[in-house]
């Protein structure tokens, strides 16, 4: 993995005399750390109904809980906008947030709740809908203006879903799991399947392990992003089954045992690929909890240049992979229960296309495409299927790029800084739960606001 | 424990690319690979921080510092470190050996789980100090005055200096175990064709085994290797034929025997895990197949008629007498090709009516194989011959064989034979069923 030197020079008293930016040391998560590290401030414009719930999770999680804007430093802000309508509402909003982000600490999180425009929009309520879009902007912006690693994100929650929906969003996006991910807009609706885990239903929710008793597969896992997610994955809980070509067994070897989980060696491109993963899972879980469909590989060219083997390989192993494999899954029926999870990783260049990597972006968006048209149909087995768009991650793919190309990917973000491939992994980790049924068909960019394809 | 002898199951196995001598694992030391081979078995099973009964492994080429050498695998790998090792050594059979001894315990409910197999490299062999210089070092080491070491220093010679290298030869005959092979082929008249065929067929079966994804849960890779290195996908009966004959060479024209139809120095590891039937329910493991049966043979290669290599030939027909099966009763043959000339040999061993009677004792021979059985995802020839990790790599093979297969003629559960031939005139040999 390749070092940010520039950050930890930036962060020296000679820098900061030289009036060099500073790039921010970001709060991340480690076993047995706090939800928070200082008090929060909870409230709400108007008769939100999420303000309550969510301060009593976090003074459960044995943080303070502010209902104003004191003298004191706020590890987090969170206004619950959900009945926000008129444009009224949104200025008692930025009263509160005034004051609010000044306080905001250093790695702080603000996380806005607001109505979804859509609801507004289909009921005709105009002022309703541009009210509900105006958060929209107005969290992009704020996330844009903070600074010290701070984070703003919104969750859009349907009018129907009820109080406990956002838990688990919450909880993510509070801690520091969430480090990388800024200026997003997260929807929650109704939760699909149930939340508890039904692994684990003997033994209570541990706010360490919110992955115990689950059944996790990771593709692409020998390493890099994948191997992080393994690595958080079983951190959380997970029981896992790393899978990965069988020329890349050597790594993918330490990463099951480092682990406690199975390597599984297969070429998931290969005809009889699906058939075999069901045979290993029935044989030794009998359920899948957590697919995760990491496993990817670029071949750039330019479109000028591309061949169609280059095309291929890259389609092949990015999406027709994922497209077959849970296809078969679907069809097979009772490995995927109640409660399932399936994530899959696209990239920022899937959403804003990227040169030189006509194949490799075609496959990203073709991701997002397959996700959005699964949630529906997988809901209905109480399952859900989402997909993480990491930005610039720091990897031993990104450590070979050119210093200009690579200086300038992880600077054009919020955050000045490239991500860490266990961004991803926390991600994918809080999507995996149980407990985050509201999120489906959604995709989730970890690229601390970048401005690519923004 | 049970009255009646359960049988052992054979849940899976694990081995890392086999690799020529001196090459792509030159530096790495018979530990190195048994420990790194224990960790992919452990790997592929998920058995990370389990007690298993216990690990048996060997090595042929050991140097003394390796004296423990499986349980020091052990105590470096993910596996606990209660499980309890133990070395073994039979030659060639070394791996096989193993697997008995192993299956033998589970079969008697003396343990739950083991795993056998074993490991060689060629080119980090041992060397050792000439036999003279050792004497006076050992008494250096043994003298109590300063005179009397400065004595004994007098004698060193720089004679001395030249080491010991370990010999691919037989202690008794002086002979390496090509040249007995060769004598053997001779005998039987195996001629150069068959046994190019032969080989040419090893590697032709092993490249497909690894292109339809066979090898996929049997191997793992190792320092960047992915797939054996001696394996010739292209190799064929023309290409074999130019091959210049290095054993039997004073047959003249009748040498038969080439660097292609014989196995080279490699070095690799390779490991079985086995398990009783509840064991492996109890870790929702597959049983790919059942442990029926052993025997082992040794013949008087040294005073008597018998070749080095051909103990099987003695071995497999009392196995079967006791297991009251012919040899026609298996749907595959796992004949470890030391040599092309080895298996031929052996094959026409068992067909030959006079021999039946007069060194087997039977009325009649034990008849042909079905040659579409043999070797059918290739054996040593193609993927390379460590001594003691033959063994291992065939019995994980055939098990997997076997499970795939499932059901032979007339229903009944699919058979395998395994066959091993050893230096020091002896022979292992062992019957798997599918589960």
């Amino acid at each position: 993995m390749s070092t940010d030197r520039f950050r930890d020079l930036s962060n020296t008293a000679l820098a900061g005399r030289l009036g060099v930016p500073r790039v921010p040391l970001l709060r991340r998560y480690e076993p047995g750390q706090p939800l928070l590290p200082g008090p929060a401030l909870v409230t709400s414009v108007g008769a939100g109904r999420f303000a309550k719930p969510i301060a009593a999770l976090v003074e459960e999680s044995g943080q303070q809980v502010l209902d104003a804007v004191g003298e004191q430093k706020l590890a987090a802000v969170v206004v619950d906008l959900t009945a926000a309508t008129t444009l009224d509402d949104l200025a008692a909003a930025r009263a509160i947030l005034t004051p609010a982000v000044r306080k905001l600490a250093p790695s702080g999180r603000l996380l806005l709740l607001g109505p979804d425009p859509a609801e507004a929009s289909a009921g005709a309520r105009v002022e309703a809908a541009a009210t509900a879009q105006a958060l929209d902007g107005l969290v992009r912006t704020i996330a844009k203006e903070l600074r010290a690693g701070a984070t703003a994100n919104l969750l859009v929650v349907a009018a129907e879903a009820p109080p406990a929906a956002v838990d688990s969003a919450v909880r993510f996006f509070l801690s520091a799991r969430s480090a990388y991910v800024d200026g997003q807009v997260v929807r929650v609706g109704v939760p699909v399947g149930s939340p508890r885990d039904p692994g684990a239903m003997d033994s209570p929710t541990l706010p360490e392990k919110p992955l115990a008793g689950r059944v996790a597969v990771v593709t692409g896992a020998a390493r890099g992003i994948g191997a992080a997610i393994a690595d958080t994955l079983a951190r959380d809980g997970a029981t896992l089954v790393v899978v990965d070509i069988p020329a890349a067994g050597e790594n993918l070897a330490k990463v099951a045992n480092r682990t406690g989980g199975t390597a599984l060696q297969l070429d998931i491109t290969a005809a009889d690929a699906p058939e075999r993963l069901i045979a290993h899972l029935t044989q030794r879980h009998g359920r899948l909890d957590l697919l995760v469909h990491n496993a990817g590989i670029t071949r750039d060219k330019l479109l000028a240049n591309m061949d169609p083997d280059r095309w291929k390989a890259v389609l092949d192993v990015n999406l027709r992979a994922q497209l077959r494999i849970t296809e078969a899954l679907l069809a097979e029926g009772t490995l995927l229960q109640d409660g399932s999870r399936i994530v899959c990783v696209s990239s920022q260049s899937g959403i804003g296309g990227n040169r030189g990597q006509a194949n490799y972006v075609a496959s990203k968006a073709g991701i997002i495409g397959m996700v959005r048209a699964l949630a529906p149909v997988v809901a209905e087995k109480g399952v859900t299927i989402n997909a993480v768009a990491p930005g610039f991650i720091e990897t031993e793919m990104t450590a070979t790029m050119p210093l200009g190309t690579r200086e300038a990917g992880r600077r054009v973000n919020s955050l000045r800084q490239g991500g860490l491939p266990v961004d991803v992994a926390e991600t994918i980790g809080w999507l995996g739960q149980a407990e985050s049924g509201g999120v489906n068909g959604q995709v989730v960019r970890v690229c601390g606001q970048s401005m690519l394809g923004a | 424990m049970p009255s009646t002898p359960r049988r052992a199951a054979v849940i899976g196995g694990n081995r890392i690319p086999f690799a020529r001598a001196n090459g792509r694992y030159a530096r790495a030391s018979n530990l190195d690979m048994l420990t790194t081979t224990l960790d992919g078995l452990v790997a592929r099973h998920g058995l990370a921080g389990e007690r298993l009964g216990e690990v048996v492994a060997g090595a042929v080429l050991k140097h003394s510092r390796d004296f423990n050498l499986t349980r020091e695998a052990v105590l470096g790998s993910r596996l606990a470190p209660s499980t309890p090792a133990y070395d073994v050594q039979q030659a060639c059979g070394t791996g096989l050996e193993a697997a008995i001894l192993v299956a033998n315990k589970i079969a008697l409910g003396q343990i739950e789980s083991g795993v056998a197999g074993g490991v060689d490299t060629a080119s980090d062999a041992p060397i050792a100090v000439n036999e003279d210089l050792r004497r006076v070092l050992v008494a250096i080491n043994g003298a109590r005055t300063v005179q009397q070491r400065v004595k004994l220093l007098a004698k060193l010679r720089p004679g001395q200096i030249v080491p010991d290298i370990p010999r691919n030869s037989e202690p008794r005959t002086g002979l390496s175990m090509g040249e007995h092979a060769a004598i053997t082929a001779k005998e039987w008249g195996v001629s150069r064709e068959a046994q190019d065929e032969l080989a040419a067929a090893s590697h032709r079966n092993l490249a497909a085994a690894y292109e339809r994804g066979f090898l996929d849960d049997l191997v793992t890779p190792y320092l960047g290797l992915t797939r054996d290195d001696n394996l010739r996908p292209d190799s064929s009966v023309e290409k074999l034929a130019k091959l210049k004959p290095v054993f039997g060479t004073q047959f003249g024209d009748d040498a038969t025997m080439t660097a292609g139809n014989s196995t080279p120095l490699t070095d690799g590891a390779a490991l079985a895990l086995l398990g009783s039937d509840e064991w492996a329910a109890a870790h929702k493991l597959p049983v790919l197949a059942h442990f029926v049966d052993a025997e082992t043979a040794a013949v008087d290669y040294v005073h008597g008629r018998d070749g080095l290599l051909t103990a099987p030939v003695y071995a497999v027909p009392r196995l079967l007498e006791r297991n009251g099966l012919t040899l026609q009763d298996f749907d595959f043959y796992e004949i470890h090709e030391a040599f092309a000339s080895t298996v031929l040999a052996t094959l026409k061993a068992w067909e030959d009516v006079e021999f039946a009677k007069d060194r087997l004792g039977l009325d009649a021979p034990l008849g042909p194989i079905d040659r579409s059985r043999l070797n059918v995802t290739g054996s040593s020839l193609a993927a390379g011959h460590p001594f003691a990790a033959t063994g291992g790599r065939i019995v994980a093979t055939l098990a997997k064989l076997l499970h795939e297969k499932g059901t032979g003629e007339g229903g009944r559960k699919a058979r395998g034979l395994i066959s091993i031939c050893a230096a020091g005139g002896q022979g292992v040999v062992a019957i798997l069923e599918a589960a």
